[in-house]
């Protein structure tokens, strides 16, 4: 199906302007997550000059964060973007039952990766790694906490809401809404969760290994 | 997206793909490699695994130009904020 073909037949959603064939709410969630890499950008950009102008108030990865465990959750976050990618394929072939469970799976995986994310914040603040105060003197000041739990609160705080409008979709999907003809719903929520994943992989590189 | 009903990428390949470069970023970020050579390289790893992502997951690698154009919008940006931020060190 093109988008151009999806976009007319959304219902009651016919597309205001016809960016080459790309659909209003496609167009409009490409540019949302357009503004949202300039966003992380910043963020990234921050910690970055903040880290190499104070590298006293950084540790050393693997000195605080447990790099293990958010491997592992990483990759609960990558093969949730398969299933995600399965259940568009899935709706494309007209497998209902295919799209509810590959759903299903998508909000199951990003739950963990939002769960273990708060099982690393208990530990992290149970030995003193608390944002905006010095109490972690030993391996890390201020800074290196303020930084830490912005940049990985703010994408957990993506992912929760990603959750959340999963849920809301699967059930749609389940109320037989979506249809190989009117798949605009699951396509725009996928480039959502897609984008997600795509921001997690650039910082766990930046905050958790270099 | 502009992709067929049968015509869909090789998306558990991709999978492959993305579990092996995380796990190869792991093995650097944990080694004793030079920082420079380290940092460099799990740059460039990330960075693959992001445009992985983006072009095959994201289907815009079979986006039309123009959503291609509007993609590359923040890059310039992007360099800007960087050359500002470089003047300010």
């Amino acid at each position: 199906m093109t988008s151009k073909a999806a976009a007319a037949a959304l219902p009651g959603r016919q597309p205001e302007v016809d960016f080459e064939g790309v659909y209003t709410l496609k167009l409009g969630m490409w540019i949302f997550l357009l503004s949202e890499v300039m966003f992380f950008t910043s963020l990234i950009g921050t910690y970055v000059i903040l880290r190499f102008a104070n590298p006293e108030h950084f540790a050393n990865p693997g000195e605080v964060l447990n790099v293990e465990l958010t491997a592992i959750n990483t990759f609960v976050l990558i093969c949730s973007s398969v299933t995600m990618v399965k259940a568009f394929a899935a709706l494309q072939q007209g497998d209902q039952e295919g799209l509810k469970r590959w759903l299903l799976a998508t909000i199951v995986l990003g739950a963990t990766f939002v769960g273990v994310q708060g099982y690393e914040y208990y530990h992290l603040v149970h030995d003193g790694f608390v944002p905006g105060t010095a109490l972690y003197r030993a391996e890390g000041g201020p800074l290196y906490g303020s930084t830490f739990y912005l940049m990985t609160g703010f994408h957990g705080t993506h992912v929760t809401i990603g959750v959340l409008a999963l849920i809301f979709v699967l059930i749609k999907a389940m109320r037989g809404q979506y249809t190989p003809q009117n798949l605009g719903g699951v396509e725009i929520i996928g480039l959502y969760w897609h984008f997600v994943d795509l921001v997690w992989i650039v910082l766990f590189t930046i905050v958790y290994l270099i | 997206m502009s992709i067929g009903e049968n015509t869909h990428p090789p998306y558990m390949k991709i999978f492959g793909v993305l579990a092996a470069m995380m796990g190869a970023k792991v093995l650097v970020g944990l080694s004793s490699l030079p920082k420079n050579l380290a940092v460099g390289l799990l740059l460039l790893i990330s960075f693959s695994s992001a445009a992985l992502v983006a072009l095959y997951y994201m289907h815009l690698r079979f986006e039309t130009k123009r959503l291609w154009l509007l993609a590359l919008i923040p890059f310039p940006l992007i360099a800007i904020l960087i050359v500002t931020v470089m003047q300010e060190w």
